[in-house]
């Protein structure tokens, strides 16, 4: 049997207000008026696809071990790279290189379920495969991209063994129906009338497909529990269920009013959702659109209540923090020329050789414990630090991204180049050995304190944007 | 122990330029500026030279790397320059090098001379850079501020100190480096300040503010050493030796071990003990006349207070809000204005701290003489809290 044995999602913190983008471009297009409500996710200056995938990995992995893990498929229409294996940067920051084969799948909405449907396939023989899709899509100022989108990732983890939802079928197809497109050179989306879409597009290419999987299943329409199917109008996925025979009462929420739609990610993203309220017997379809249909059958079984508690979708979801400044949107995503000062003009340069050498530091966070003293020491070097040790070449690797630690001293710093000032950074500490300053994310006032929680999260650092976009990604310390 | 070298080496004479924004000049008229005073004072041909350490630190934004600026500015007679770099603490580093060349007996004279061009990099505070490209891949977007407001968080937490006791503390520290820079016609700050000014600063880096940090600062100063046999010799009256020359480097036990709590300097501790030991010193609390100690931010000199075994650990606090290190108090502190407002040129600034401890001990201070001193301390720290340089020079007069 073969199916998913875990999931994971990741939110980032932000919200941004709906009403205050709203506000802000009403003089220019008063029309968005009917998207003014609710929220939608925003990443903070320090996130894209590439940290968020890493985040939901990190939680769909809390119940396993990301050594095990064969293959890595990364969807995205926004990876960072364009070549650069962006699923091999999720694992080496997962700690996993040997024995890995490592994926990006991009080019459409439906690359998540596209990812989803190759690692469930790579997982039938008992490999497993974990499926991470991530969006952080851009939109032009004043459209509807730019009220509807959200940022965030999911992840899911094939297999054989403990089987949550087993796999019951998986149909697509392929036609170049181009409801919207983004050319190689623009950052934007451009998308055709909807009504087309709606009528030409949905209503003749998914109702046949459904059909199909349905029969290959040997299931009706009345035997879905949850139908998942994102789209950029609401009321599409409930005519869907109609035409074929699925109860509206099935058609799962597309977390328009809290979240957004985050783009390729978004059919898994919702799939986590459903999975955490699925019992054991219910039957989920998952369906997503983009120049064709991919469409996945599947079954939870009685694993799914045995499965480890992680932060998943809801976790995720409930630590939140509303964002009213729209300009403050537009300055992390580099669409707003600001005056960043002389200090950020330092050479972002990065030594590619340097990079390899410590990747393990570097990505993987990676440190050293002493075999003589015990000692945990970030980084690991050849001669202990413990100053009641210095043994030469005692260290062996210690993973430290998993562990909690705390604050020792910080500062708030408006005088460093920060794309949020004021620059949060502190020494931490963990309580196992170990320590070094760090840069704070996510972080105010009133969170970051001596002696606070914080955990470890994988973020960029800096964007080398005189040499085309190369991040530079590191750990930073974010509060509990 | 070894011996050390007190009494070893005298003080020639000594130079220091006019600090500050000086818009009018270069590193090398600096240098110059610094060297003729320094040369003349010392009485002595500049042929009669025979090594030269320079110091500089961010070499990057002036004269560049090598002892050939400092030849070259001063056409010295093709004799051994030697460019060193120790962070902040470089200064103090240029006249150790010339120290040990004159107590080996390698040198009769030797000169050390220090330089900082700051002002022509377009914006305030130090030229930025998070060191190589390793560090650049995993250190904190940190500035020299942040890295010393830390000081403070922790010294709060480990002494259980109130954020408004140490504001007030380390206010204090600043409003009487300004008391006493507005009496010297050669600092960068020559103004008195009030403490609610002080306290109501834009904030820098929580909890500092911009009165708790150091002026950037444009400056040179210099310093002829030779023996005190040859001092004599050439006629030279109040002679001023050194008493001991300590340097302690951090080798990451702060920054990597959890045996470090944050709020103290454990290279000054050691540098100290070391001096006190080299220069005979029992009871630095009532032998030491003076102290300029590396006031880069006004916690830094609280804690630095301790750290050089003056004030009781945790205390420090309360002896700067007594009063103690005041111009009129037991050990005045910064008699010059300190780092804060004599200015902080980085590779001039150990060789500043001696350069007002010499004129102190020959009576040569003019307006801001203290009555009698017989013993001078300095203190010189380059980095950050976390791993640093710290170097401790005690000279006094030669007896």
């Amino acid at each position: 049997m073969v199916g998913i044995v875990a999931f994971g999602a990741y939110v980032p913190r932000l919200r941004l207000n709906r009403q205050a983008v709203y506000d802000a471009n009403k003089w220019f297009a008063p029309g968005l008026r009917g998207l003014a409500k609710g929220e939608r996710s925003m990443a903070n200056w320090d996130e894209d696809s590439i940290t968020m995938a890493v985040e939901a990995s990190r939680d769909c992995l809390t119940s396993h071990k990301a050594e095990d893990v064969r293959n890595i498929y990364f969807a995205s229409t926004t990876h960072p790279f364009k070549d650069r294996q962006n699923a091999g940067v999720i694992g080496t920051a997962l700690n996993v290189e040997q024995n890995l084969s490592a994926t990006d799948i991009g080019g459409s909405l439906k690359a998540g379920t596209s990812a989803l449907i190759a690692g469930l396939n790579a997982s039938r023989e008992g490999a497993p495969t974990l499926v991470a899709a991530a969006d952080k899509r851009m939109a032009r100022v004043a459209s509807s991209g730019e009220l509807n989108y959200g940022d965030g990732a999911a992840a899911l983890l094939c297999g054989t063994e403990n089987v949550i939802a087993k796999l019951v079928g998986h149909h697509s197809v392929s036609m170049d129906f181009v409801d919207h497109f983004r050319g190689d050179e623009s950052d934007f989306d451009y998308g055709w009338e909807e009504r087309w879409i709606r009528d030409e597009g949905y209503s003749k290419i998914v109702p046949p497909a459904i059909k199909a999987a349905l029969a290959a299943c040997k299931l009706k329409g009345t035997d879905i529990t949850h139908f998942i199917m994102p789209s950029p109008m609401p009321a599409v996925p409930k005519q869907m269920a109609k035409m074929v025979g699925i109860g509206e009462g099935a058609v799962r929420d597309l977390l328009g009013a809290t979240l957004g739609d985050t783009g390729a990610a978004h059919a898994l993203v919702m799939l986590v959702d459903a999975l955490e309220a699925a019992k054991a017997g219910d039957r989920i379809m998952v369906v997503a659109f983009g120049q064709g249909v991919d469409i996945l059958v599947f079954e939870v079984t009685a694993e799914k209540d045995k499965l480890p508690a992680r932060k998943g979708l809801s976790g995720w979801m409930a630590r939140r923090k509303e964002e009213k400044n729209y300009m403050k949107f537009l300055a992390f995503n580099e669409m707003l020329p600001i005056d960043k000062g002389m200090r950020a003009e330092f050479d972002k340069k990065t030594a590619l050789s340097v990079l390899w050498r410590k990747r393990d530091m570097i990505y993987g966070l990676v440190g050293g414990k002493c075999k003589v003293c015990g000692t945990v020491q970030f980084p690991r070097s050849q001669v202990c630090v413990n100053p009641n040790c210095h043994a030469i070449d005692s260290q062996d690797p210690y993973a430290m991204a998993g562990l909690e630690c705390s604050v020792m001293s910080f500062t708030a710093d408006s005088l460093t180049y920060s794309p949020d000032p004021p620059a949060y950074y502190g020494m931490i500490t963990f309580p196992e050995g170990g320590r070094f300053m760090a840069d704070f994310t996510d972080s105010d006032k009133d969170q970051v304190k001596v002696g606070a929680k914080m955990r470890m999260t994988f973020r960029m650092r800096d964007n080398d944007q005189m040499r085309g976009g190369f991040k530079r990604y590191f750990w930073k310390a974010a509060p509990v | 122990m070894a011996r050390g070298i007190k009494d070893k080496v005298a003080i020639l004479g000594m130079g220091c330029s006019k600090f500050g924004e000086r818009w009018d000049s270069g590193a090398e008229e600096l240098m110059l500026e610094a060297y003729k005073e320094c040369l003349k004072d010392a009485g002595i041909d500049q042929n009669q030279l025979q090594a030269a350490w320079f110091s500089t630190a961010i070499d990057e934004v002036h004269v560049g790397k090598s002892g050939i600026p400092l030849s070259t500015t001063l056409r010295l007679p093709n004799i051994p320059v030697t460019h060193v770099e120790n962070m902040c603490a470089s200064g103090t580093e240029a006249f150790r090098g010339a120290c040990y060349a004159v107590a080996s007996g390698a040198a009769d004279f030797a000169l050390a001379l220090g330089v900082e061009k700051l002002k022509d990099t377009g914006y305030g505070g130090l030229p930025g850079g998070r060191g190589g490209p390793l560090q650049v891949l995993w250190n904190a977007n940190g500035t020299a501020p942040g890295n010393f407001a830390q000081l403070a968080t922790a010294y709060m937490t480990a002494h259980g100190v109130s954020g408004e006791d140490l504001k007030r503390a380390i206010g204090h520290v600043s409003w009487k480096s300004h008391q006493n820079g507005a009496k010297n016609p050669k600092a960068h700050l020559q103004k008195a300040v009030e403490m609610d000014t002080i306290l109501n600063a834009p904030m820098i880096a929580s909890p500092l503010g911009l009165f708790d940090c150091c002026g950037v600062s444009d400056g040179a100063a210099a310093a002829i050493v030779t023996t005190p046999e040859i001092a004599k010799a050439l006629g030279k009256k109040d002679i001023v030796s050194v008493k001991a020359l300590q340097l302690s480097v951090s080798n990451g036990s702060e920054s990597g071990h959890n045996s470090w709590d944050g709020s103290y300097f454990h290279t000054t501790r050691i540098a100290s003990k070391k001096a006190y030991e080299e220069a005979g010193i029992k009871n630095p609390r009532d032998e030491v006349s003076m102290f300029e100690v590396h006031d880069c931010f006004s916690v830094t000199e609280l804690v630095t207070m301790e750290d050089l075994h003056i004030s009781e650990t945790g205390k420090g606090w309360k002896d700067v809000l007594d009063g103690f290190y005041d111009a009129d108090g037991k050990i005045p502190c910064q008699i010059d204005g300190g780092l804060k407002c004599f200015g902080h040129p980085i590779g001039a600034s150990g060789l500043r701290m001696l350069y007002e401890m010499y004129l102190q001990l020959q009576g040569k201070a003019g307006p801001r003489q203290l009555a009698n001193p017989r013993i001078g301390m300095t203190h010189n720290l380059g980095g950050a809290p976390r791993e640093n340089i710290s170097s401790v020079a005690i000279v006094g007069r030669y007896e």
